[in-house]
Protein backbone atom coordinates (compact mmCIF):
# COMPACT_ATOMS: atom_id res chain seq x y z
CA UNK A 1 0.00 0.00 0.00
CA UNK A 2 1.59 3.75 -1.05
CA UNK A 3 0.82 6.80 0.69
CA UNK A 4 -2.95 7.50 0.40
CA UNK A 5 -3.64 10.56 2.37
CA UNK A 6 -7.40 10.92 2.70
CA UNK A 7 -7.13 7.59 4.15
CA UNK A 8 -4.51 8.53 6.81
CA UNK A 9 -7.32 11.02 7.62
CA UNK A 10 -10.42 8.88 7.73
CA UNK A 11 -8.16 7.17 10.22
CA UNK A 12 -7.95 9.80 12.49
CA UNK A 13 -11.65 10.45 12.09
CA UNK A 14 -12.76 6.81 12.52
CA UNK A 15 -14.40 6.89 9.62
CA UNK A 16 -12.80 3.27 8.41
CA UNK A 17 -13.95 -0.08 8.80
CA UNK A 18 -11.67 -2.21 10.75
CA UNK A 19 -10.08 -3.79 7.85
CA UNK A 20 -9.39 -0.87 6.26
CA UNK A 21 -7.94 0.65 9.40
CA UNK A 22 -5.70 -2.29 9.92
CA UNK A 23 -4.57 -1.64 6.52
CA UNK A 24 -3.47 1.92 6.91
CA UNK A 25 -2.03 1.42 10.51
CA UNK A 26 0.24 -1.38 8.58
CA UNK A 27 0.97 0.96 6.36
CA UNK A 28 2.21 3.84 9.10
CA UNK A 29 3.90 1.46 10.65
CA UNK A 30 6.44 1.30 8.01
CA UNK A 31 6.31 4.79 6.46
CA UNK A 32 8.01 7.59 8.86
CA UNK A 33 6.63 10.20 7.20
CA UNK A 34 2.58 9.04 7.55
CA UNK A 35 3.83 8.29 10.54
CA UNK A 36 4.45 12.01 11.48
CA UNK A 37 1.80 13.48 9.93
CA UNK A 38 -0.81 10.63 11.92
CA UNK A 39 1.04 11.65 14.89
CA UNK A 40 0.42 15.26 13.98
CA UNK A 41 -3.14 15.21 12.69
CA UNK A 42 -4.21 13.35 15.86
CA UNK A 43 -2.94 15.62 18.16
CA UNK A 44 -4.21 18.62 16.53
CA UNK A 45 -7.81 16.82 16.22
CA UNK A 46 -7.23 16.20 20.22
CA UNK A 47 -6.55 20.02 20.72
CA UNK A 48 -9.04 21.30 19.00
CA UNK A 49 -11.73 18.52 19.95
CA UNK A 50 -10.70 18.86 23.84
CA UNK A 51 -13.50 21.63 25.63
CA UNK A 52 -12.99 24.50 25.65
CA UNK A 53 -10.37 24.01 22.73
CA UNK A 54 -11.28 26.59 19.88
CA UNK A 55 -15.25 26.76 21.13
CA UNK A 56 -16.83 29.74 21.13
CA UNK A 57 -19.33 30.95 23.66
CA UNK A 58 -22.54 32.49 22.86
CA UNK A 59 -22.71 36.18 24.30
CA UNK A 60 -25.91 35.65 27.11
CA UNK A 61 -27.66 38.89 25.11
CA UNK A 62 -27.84 36.71 22.00
CA UNK A 63 -29.35 34.08 24.19
CA UNK A 64 -31.97 36.06 25.67
CA UNK A 65 -32.58 37.54 22.16
CA UNK A 66 -33.16 34.46 21.32
CA UNK A 67 -36.01 33.41 24.17
CA UNK A 68 -37.62 36.24 23.75
CA UNK A 69 -38.28 35.44 19.88
CA UNK A 70 -39.95 31.78 20.70
CA UNK A 71 -43.60 32.41 21.48
CA UNK A 72 -44.17 32.80 25.40
CA UNK A 73 -47.33 31.29 25.98
CA UNK A 74 -46.20 28.59 26.68
CA UNK A 75 -47.98 26.61 29.27
CA UNK A 76 -48.78 23.25 30.12
CA UNK A 77 -51.86 21.93 27.29
CA UNK A 78 -54.47 19.09 28.26
CA UNK A 79 -54.36 16.52 26.18
CA UNK A 80 -57.09 15.05 24.26
CA UNK A 81 -57.23 11.14 24.82
CA UNK A 82 -57.27 9.28 21.47
CA UNK A 83 -60.02 6.45 21.76
CA UNK A 84 -59.67 3.19 20.88
CA UNK A 85 -56.39 2.87 18.39
CA UNK A 86 -54.72 0.79 20.85
CA UNK A 87 -57.47 -1.97 21.68
CA UNK A 88 -58.15 -2.23 18.04
CA UNK A 89 -54.07 -3.08 17.43
CA UNK A 90 -54.73 -5.73 20.43
CA UNK A 91 -57.63 -7.40 18.35
CA UNK A 92 -55.13 -7.39 15.24
CA UNK A 93 -52.57 -8.48 17.24
CA UNK A 94 -54.22 -11.69 18.58
CA UNK A 95 -56.01 -12.43 15.16
CA UNK A 96 -52.81 -12.65 13.53
CA UNK A 97 -51.98 -14.82 16.31
CA UNK A 98 -54.19 -17.46 15.12
CA UNK A 99 -52.90 -17.98 11.92
CA UNK A 100 -49.81 -19.00 10.50
CA UNK A 101 -46.95 -17.39 12.33
CA UNK A 102 -45.16 -15.78 9.68
CA UNK A 103 -48.04 -14.07 9.01
CA UNK A 104 -48.77 -12.61 12.42
CA UNK A 105 -45.14 -11.86 11.83
CA UNK A 106 -45.41 -9.62 9.26
CA UNK A 107 -48.52 -7.84 9.98
CA UNK A 108 -47.01 -7.16 13.68
CA UNK A 109 -44.09 -5.89 12.08
CA UNK A 110 -45.85 -3.72 9.52
CA UNK A 111 -48.43 -2.02 12.35
CA UNK A 112 -45.94 -1.83 14.69
CA UNK A 113 -43.23 0.37 12.90
CA UNK A 114 -45.84 2.83 11.98
CA UNK A 115 -47.34 2.58 15.66
CA UNK A 116 -43.78 3.37 17.17
CA UNK A 117 -43.30 6.12 15.70
CA UNK A 118 -45.95 8.10 16.97
CA UNK A 119 -45.39 6.51 19.85
CA UNK A 120 -42.39 7.78 20.46
CA UNK A 121 -42.82 11.39 19.39
CA UNK A 122 -45.36 10.90 22.40
CA UNK A 123 -42.82 9.75 24.33
CA UNK A 124 -40.72 12.69 24.03
CA UNK A 125 -43.70 15.04 24.05
CA UNK A 126 -44.46 13.50 27.84
CA UNK A 127 -40.72 13.66 29.03
CA UNK A 128 -40.59 17.59 27.64
CA UNK A 129 -44.14 17.88 29.68
CA UNK A 130 -42.75 16.51 32.95
CA UNK A 131 -39.73 19.45 32.36
CA UNK A 132 -41.94 21.83 32.52
CA UNK A 133 -43.51 23.78 35.30
CA UNK A 134 -43.66 21.42 38.57
CA UNK A 135 -45.05 18.39 37.21
CA UNK A 136 -42.36 15.94 37.32
CA UNK A 137 -43.40 13.44 40.41
CA UNK A 138 -46.60 12.74 42.20
CA UNK A 139 -45.09 10.75 44.85
CA UNK A 140 -41.39 12.12 45.46
CA UNK A 141 -39.43 8.86 46.91
CA UNK A 142 -36.52 7.04 46.58
CA UNK A 143 -37.79 4.04 47.94
CA UNK A 144 -39.22 1.49 45.63
CA UNK A 145 -41.22 0.31 48.15
CA UNK A 146 -42.97 3.86 48.80
CA UNK A 147 -43.34 4.13 44.66
CA UNK A 148 -44.47 0.93 43.36
CA UNK A 149 -47.33 0.77 45.64
CA UNK A 150 -48.23 4.19 44.78
CA UNK A 151 -49.04 3.35 41.32
CA UNK A 152 -51.51 0.58 42.78
CA UNK A 153 -55.57 1.12 41.84
CA UNK A 154 -54.04 3.97 39.36
CA UNK A 155 -53.38 2.00 36.15
CA UNK A 156 -54.36 -1.43 35.17
CA UNK A 157 -50.39 -2.67 35.59
CA UNK A 158 -48.37 -3.08 38.18
CA UNK A 159 -45.29 -1.69 36.88
CA UNK A 160 -41.68 -3.05 38.52
CA UNK A 161 -40.10 -0.35 40.27
CA UNK A 162 -36.05 -1.07 40.28
CA UNK A 163 -34.06 1.20 42.80
CA UNK A 164 -30.54 1.99 40.62
CA UNK A 165 -28.93 4.01 42.63
CA UNK A 166 -26.10 2.26 43.25
CA UNK A 167 -25.58 1.78 39.51
CA UNK A 168 -25.23 5.19 39.10
CA UNK A 169 -29.40 6.41 38.41
CA UNK A 170 -31.01 7.51 41.30
CA UNK A 171 -34.65 6.91 41.72
CA UNK A 172 -36.39 10.13 42.91
CA UNK A 173 -40.23 9.05 42.49
CA UNK A 174 -42.90 8.38 40.08
CA UNK A 175 -46.02 10.13 38.31
CA UNK A 176 -49.08 8.76 36.02
CA UNK A 177 -48.58 10.38 32.49
CA UNK A 178 -50.19 9.81 29.29
CA UNK A 179 -48.70 7.94 26.08
CA UNK A 180 -50.51 7.11 23.39
CA UNK A 181 -53.97 8.67 25.10
CA UNK A 182 -53.67 5.52 27.63
CA UNK A 183 -52.48 5.90 31.55
CA UNK A 184 -48.70 4.90 31.86
CA UNK A 185 -46.49 4.53 34.81
CA UNK A 186 -43.74 7.13 35.00
CA UNK A 187 -41.17 6.31 36.94
CA UNK A 188 -38.53 9.46 37.23
CA UNK A 189 -34.49 8.97 37.33
CA UNK A 190 -31.68 11.05 37.78
CA UNK A 191 -28.36 10.76 35.93
CA UNK A 192 -26.05 13.88 37.64
CA UNK A 193 -29.08 16.86 36.89
CA UNK A 194 -30.46 14.66 33.86
CA UNK A 195 -33.58 13.66 34.09
CA UNK A 196 -34.85 10.06 32.55
CA UNK A 197 -38.53 9.11 32.19
CA UNK A 198 -38.77 5.47 32.33
CA UNK A 199 -42.43 4.88 31.07
CA UNK A 200 -44.13 1.82 31.99
CA UNK A 201 -47.51 0.61 30.01
CA UNK A 202 -49.04 -2.67 29.06
CA UNK A 203 -48.12 -4.44 26.00
CA UNK A 204 -48.83 -7.16 23.74
CA UNK A 205 -46.99 -10.07 25.46
CA UNK A 206 -44.67 -10.33 23.46
CA UNK A 207 -40.93 -9.43 24.16
CA UNK A 208 -38.91 -7.24 21.44
CA UNK A 209 -35.81 -6.67 21.47
CA UNK A 210 -34.55 -2.96 23.08
CA UNK A 211 -33.92 -0.58 20.42
CA UNK A 212 -32.87 3.19 20.39
CA UNK A 213 -34.47 6.12 18.48
CA UNK A 214 -33.29 9.77 18.44
CA UNK A 215 -36.07 12.42 18.29
CA UNK A 216 -35.80 16.28 18.74
CA UNK A 217 -32.03 15.53 20.08
CA UNK A 218 -33.64 12.94 22.59
CA UNK A 219 -32.82 9.12 22.63
CA UNK A 220 -35.35 6.91 23.47
CA UNK A 221 -34.86 3.06 24.65
CA UNK A 222 -37.42 0.69 24.13
CA UNK A 223 -37.81 -2.82 25.45
CA UNK A 224 -41.01 -4.96 25.78
CA UNK A 225 -40.98 -7.91 28.05
CA UNK A 226 -43.23 -10.22 29.22
CA UNK A 227 -46.44 -8.14 29.04
CA UNK A 228 -45.39 -4.83 30.08
CA UNK A 229 -43.35 -2.22 27.47
CA UNK A 230 -40.45 -0.06 28.73
CA UNK A 231 -39.65 3.26 27.07
CA UNK A 232 -37.11 5.47 28.81
CA UNK A 233 -36.51 8.94 27.30
CA UNK A 234 -33.67 11.35 28.85
CA UNK A 235 -31.33 14.06 26.81
CA UNK A 236 -28.11 12.13 28.54
CA UNK A 237 -25.79 10.90 25.60
CA UNK A 238 -27.37 7.67 24.45
CA UNK A 239 -24.44 5.74 25.89
CA UNK A 240 -25.88 6.28 29.41
CA UNK A 241 -29.21 5.66 28.36
CA UNK A 242 -28.50 2.21 27.33
CA UNK A 243 -26.61 1.42 30.52
CA UNK A 244 -29.18 2.33 32.06
CA UNK A 245 -31.38 0.15 29.70
CA UNK A 246 -29.20 -2.85 30.57
CA UNK A 247 -29.34 -2.64 33.90
CA UNK A 248 -32.83 -2.14 34.07
CA UNK A 249 -33.30 -5.18 31.88
CA UNK A 250 -31.11 -7.47 34.27
CA UNK A 251 -33.22 -5.92 37.26
CA UNK A 252 -36.67 -6.99 35.71
CA UNK A 253 -35.49 -10.44 34.82
CA UNK A 254 -34.19 -11.18 37.87
CA UNK A 255 -37.71 -10.29 39.19
CA UNK A 256 -36.99 -6.87 41.04
CA UNK A 257 -39.35 -5.23 41.99
CA UNK B 1 -50.48 15.87 13.07
CA UNK B 2 -50.55 19.56 10.18
CA UNK B 3 -54.67 20.25 11.26
CA UNK B 4 -53.45 20.39 14.90
CA UNK B 5 -50.22 23.05 14.25
CA UNK B 6 -51.91 26.02 15.64
CA UNK B 7 -53.22 24.31 18.37
CA UNK B 8 -50.51 22.95 19.22
CA UNK B 9 -47.85 25.86 19.04
CA UNK B 10 -47.28 26.68 22.75
CA UNK B 11 -46.03 22.85 23.26
CA UNK B 12 -43.90 23.15 19.39
CA UNK B 13 -42.81 26.44 20.53
CA UNK B 14 -41.70 24.58 23.54
CA UNK B 15 -40.21 21.67 21.87
CA UNK B 16 -38.35 23.76 19.62
CA UNK B 17 -36.37 25.63 22.07
CA UNK B 18 -35.83 22.41 24.57
CA UNK B 19 -34.06 20.50 21.09
CA UNK B 20 -32.30 23.82 19.66
CA UNK B 21 -31.29 25.97 22.30
CA UNK B 22 -28.76 23.39 23.58
CA UNK B 23 -26.65 24.06 20.47
CA UNK B 24 -26.39 27.62 20.87
CA UNK B 25 -22.82 27.73 21.66
CA UNK B 26 -22.13 25.48 19.09
CA UNK B 27 -23.83 27.29 16.38
CA UNK B 28 -22.60 29.99 17.49
CA UNK B 29 -18.92 28.85 17.12
CA UNK B 30 -19.47 27.97 13.17
CA UNK B 31 -20.69 31.54 12.85
CA UNK B 32 -18.20 32.80 14.31
CA UNK B 33 -15.63 30.97 12.04
CA UNK B 34 -17.79 31.30 8.96
CA UNK B 35 -17.79 35.25 9.33
CA UNK B 36 -15.11 35.82 11.56
CA UNK B 37 -16.53 39.07 13.12
CA UNK B 38 -18.40 38.66 16.96
CA UNK B 39 -22.02 40.99 15.50
CA UNK B 40 -22.51 39.45 12.31
CA UNK B 41 -21.73 36.39 14.34
CA UNK B 42 -24.67 37.20 16.23
CA UNK B 43 -27.67 38.46 13.75
CA UNK B 44 -27.12 34.83 11.61
CA UNK B 45 -27.74 33.04 14.64
CA UNK B 46 -30.44 34.79 15.63
CA UNK B 47 -31.74 34.63 12.31
CA UNK B 48 -30.53 30.86 11.83
CA UNK B 49 -32.97 30.30 14.78
CA UNK B 50 -36.19 32.21 13.45
CA UNK B 51 -35.31 29.70 10.17
CA UNK B 52 -35.19 26.88 12.48
CA UNK B 53 -38.27 27.60 14.12
CA UNK B 54 -40.25 28.31 10.95
CA UNK B 55 -38.84 25.02 9.42
CA UNK B 56 -39.36 22.94 12.76
CA UNK B 57 -42.05 20.61 11.24
CA UNK B 58 -39.40 19.42 8.64
CA UNK B 59 -37.26 18.02 10.93
CA UNK B 60 -37.75 14.42 11.41
CA UNK B 61 -36.02 11.92 12.70
CA UNK B 62 -32.69 13.12 12.11
CA UNK B 63 -30.22 15.17 14.50
CA UNK B 64 -30.76 18.63 15.62
CA UNK B 65 -27.41 19.61 15.71
CA UNK B 66 -26.35 19.01 11.95
CA UNK B 67 -29.55 20.01 10.71
CA UNK B 68 -28.91 23.88 12.35
CA UNK B 69 -25.48 24.05 11.14
CA UNK B 70 -27.26 23.64 7.38
CA UNK B 71 -29.68 26.58 8.05
CA UNK B 72 -27.14 28.66 9.56
CA UNK B 73 -24.82 28.18 6.42
CA UNK B 74 -27.44 28.75 4.00
CA UNK B 75 -28.16 31.95 6.76
CA UNK B 76 -24.12 32.98 6.32
CA UNK B 77 -23.86 32.14 2.22
CA UNK B 78 -26.96 34.02 1.33
CA UNK B 79 -27.11 37.10 3.83
CA UNK B 80 -23.65 37.47 4.39
CA UNK B 81 -21.76 36.12 1.42
CA UNK B 82 -21.27 39.20 -0.16
CA UNK B 83 -19.86 41.30 2.27
CA UNK B 84 -18.32 38.48 4.32
CA UNK B 85 -16.28 38.06 0.58
CA UNK B 86 -15.28 41.69 -0.10
CA UNK B 87 -14.15 42.34 3.80
CA UNK B 88 -12.93 38.74 4.34
CA UNK B 89 -8.95 39.50 3.98
CA UNK B 90 -8.48 42.93 5.10
CA UNK B 91 -10.36 44.14 7.97
CA UNK B 92 -12.59 41.73 9.55
CA UNK B 93 -9.68 39.47 10.12
CA UNK B 94 -8.91 39.12 13.43
CA UNK B 95 -7.84 42.40 13.73
CA UNK B 96 -4.78 42.16 16.93
CA UNK B 97 -3.52 39.42 15.31
CA UNK B 98 -2.81 40.90 11.92
CA UNK B 99 -0.18 38.49 11.04
CA UNK B 100 -3.55 35.88 11.26
CA UNK B 101 -4.54 37.63 7.59
CA UNK B 102 -1.88 36.64 6.10
CA UNK B 103 -1.82 33.17 4.99
CA UNK B 104 1.07 31.27 6.35
CA UNK B 105 1.59 28.47 5.17
CA UNK B 106 2.71 26.45 1.95
CA UNK B 107 1.50 23.50 -0.03
CA UNK B 108 2.50 20.64 2.15
CA UNK B 109 6.18 19.73 2.45
CA UNK B 110 7.61 17.21 4.01
CA UNK B 111 8.20 18.27 7.79
CA UNK B 112 10.49 15.23 9.10
CA UNK B 113 9.06 13.35 12.11
CA UNK B 114 11.40 14.87 14.57
CA UNK B 115 8.90 16.10 17.38
CA UNK B 116 5.98 16.53 18.67
CA UNK B 117 3.05 19.41 17.95
CA UNK B 118 2.85 21.25 20.59
CA UNK B 119 -0.08 22.30 22.20
CA UNK B 120 -0.99 25.70 21.12
CA UNK B 121 -3.63 28.04 23.88
CA UNK B 122 -7.30 28.16 22.17
CA UNK B 123 -6.68 31.29 20.87
CA UNK B 124 -3.42 31.05 18.79
CA UNK B 125 -5.25 27.70 17.31
CA UNK B 126 -8.67 29.70 16.58
CA UNK B 127 -6.18 32.63 14.93
CA UNK B 128 -4.93 29.70 13.30
CA UNK B 129 -8.59 28.08 12.13
CA UNK B 130 -9.78 31.42 10.96
CA UNK B 131 -7.22 32.13 8.25
CA UNK B 132 -7.78 29.01 6.23
CA UNK B 133 -9.67 29.77 3.32
CA UNK B 134 -13.55 28.99 3.28
CA UNK B 135 -13.68 26.27 1.82
CA UNK B 136 -11.14 24.44 4.09
CA UNK B 137 -12.12 26.52 6.98
CA UNK B 138 -15.82 25.05 7.30
CA UNK B 139 -14.80 21.79 6.88
CA UNK B 140 -12.27 21.75 9.67
CA UNK B 141 -14.64 23.38 11.90
CA UNK B 142 -17.36 20.92 11.57
CA UNK B 143 -15.05 18.25 12.15
CA UNK B 144 -12.41 19.23 14.37
CA UNK B 145 -14.87 21.37 16.36
CA UNK B 146 -18.12 20.51 15.97
CA UNK B 147 -17.40 16.34 15.52
CA UNK B 148 -19.55 15.86 12.92
CA UNK B 149 -19.17 12.80 10.62
CA UNK B 150 -18.15 12.88 7.25
CA UNK B 151 -21.69 12.37 6.05
CA UNK B 152 -23.18 15.27 8.15
CA UNK B 153 -20.39 17.40 6.98
CA UNK B 154 -21.20 16.37 3.37
CA UNK B 155 -24.65 17.09 3.57
CA UNK B 156 -24.32 20.52 5.55
CA UNK B 157 -22.03 21.84 2.83
CA UNK B 158 -24.23 20.02 0.15
CA UNK B 159 -21.33 18.16 -1.38
CA UNK B 160 -20.33 14.41 -2.18
CA UNK B 161 -18.35 12.87 0.74
CA UNK B 162 -15.18 12.63 -1.77
CA UNK B 163 -15.13 16.24 -2.25
CA UNK B 164 -15.50 16.35 2.06
CA UNK B 165 -12.18 14.38 2.50
CA UNK B 166 -10.08 15.78 -0.05
CA UNK B 167 -11.23 19.30 1.36
CA UNK B 168 -10.41 18.09 4.92
CA UNK B 169 -6.64 16.84 3.34
CA UNK B 170 -5.91 19.57 1.87
CA UNK B 171 -7.25 22.04 4.98
CA UNK B 172 -5.08 19.73 8.01
CA UNK B 173 -2.33 19.96 5.86
CA UNK B 174 -2.00 23.67 5.60
CA UNK B 175 -3.22 23.88 9.43
CA UNK B 176 -0.22 21.89 10.54
CA UNK B 177 2.06 24.25 8.46
CA UNK B 178 0.64 27.22 9.77
CA UNK B 179 0.46 24.92 13.26
CA UNK B 180 4.60 24.23 13.56
CA UNK B 181 5.22 27.67 12.45
CA UNK B 182 2.93 29.42 15.05
CA UNK B 183 5.34 27.41 17.59
CA UNK B 184 8.15 28.58 15.65
CA UNK B 185 6.49 32.07 16.87
CA UNK B 186 5.69 30.57 20.19
CA UNK B 187 9.76 30.68 21.00
CA UNK B 188 9.57 27.72 23.00
CA UNK B 189 13.18 25.92 22.47
CA UNK B 190 13.18 29.01 19.68
CA UNK B 191 17.05 28.43 19.35
CA UNK B 192 16.81 24.84 18.65
CA UNK B 193 14.26 24.23 16.39
CA UNK B 194 15.72 26.81 14.38
CA UNK B 195 18.94 24.55 14.32
CA UNK B 196 17.09 22.21 13.03
CA UNK B 197 15.12 23.74 10.36
CA UNK B 198 18.47 24.62 8.57
CA UNK B 199 19.61 21.09 9.26
CA UNK B 200 16.55 20.11 7.66
CA UNK B 201 16.93 22.34 4.49
CA UNK B 202 20.25 21.13 3.73
CA UNK B 203 19.44 17.58 4.24
CA UNK B 204 16.88 18.39 1.63
CA UNK B 205 19.19 19.97 -0.74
Amino acid sequence: MTCEETLLHALVDSELDAGHAREVEGHVASCGRCAAQLRDYRGMHEAMSSAPGARYQAPESLRRRIEAVLPTAIERQPRAIAPGRRSLLKGFAMGSAMSTALAACLVLFVVYTQEDQRIVGDVVSAHLRSLQGNHLIDVQSTDQHTVKPWFNGRLDVAPPVIDLTSQGFTLIGGRLDYIDGRPVAAIVYKRRLHVINLFVSQGVGSERGATMEKLQGFTVWSWAWSDLNFRAVSDINPEELQEFGDKLKAAVRNGGS
Amino acid sequence: MSDRTTEEDPARARRFRDAALPHLDAVYTLARYLLRNPSDADDAVQECYLRALRHFDTLRSQDVKPWLFAILRNVCRVEYGRRSRILLYDVNAEPDKPENAIPMWREAQDTPETEMLRKLDAETIQGLVAALPDVFREVIVLREIEDMSYREIAEIVSTPVGTVMSRLARGRAMLREAWLKAEFKAGQKAEQKDEQAREREEQLK
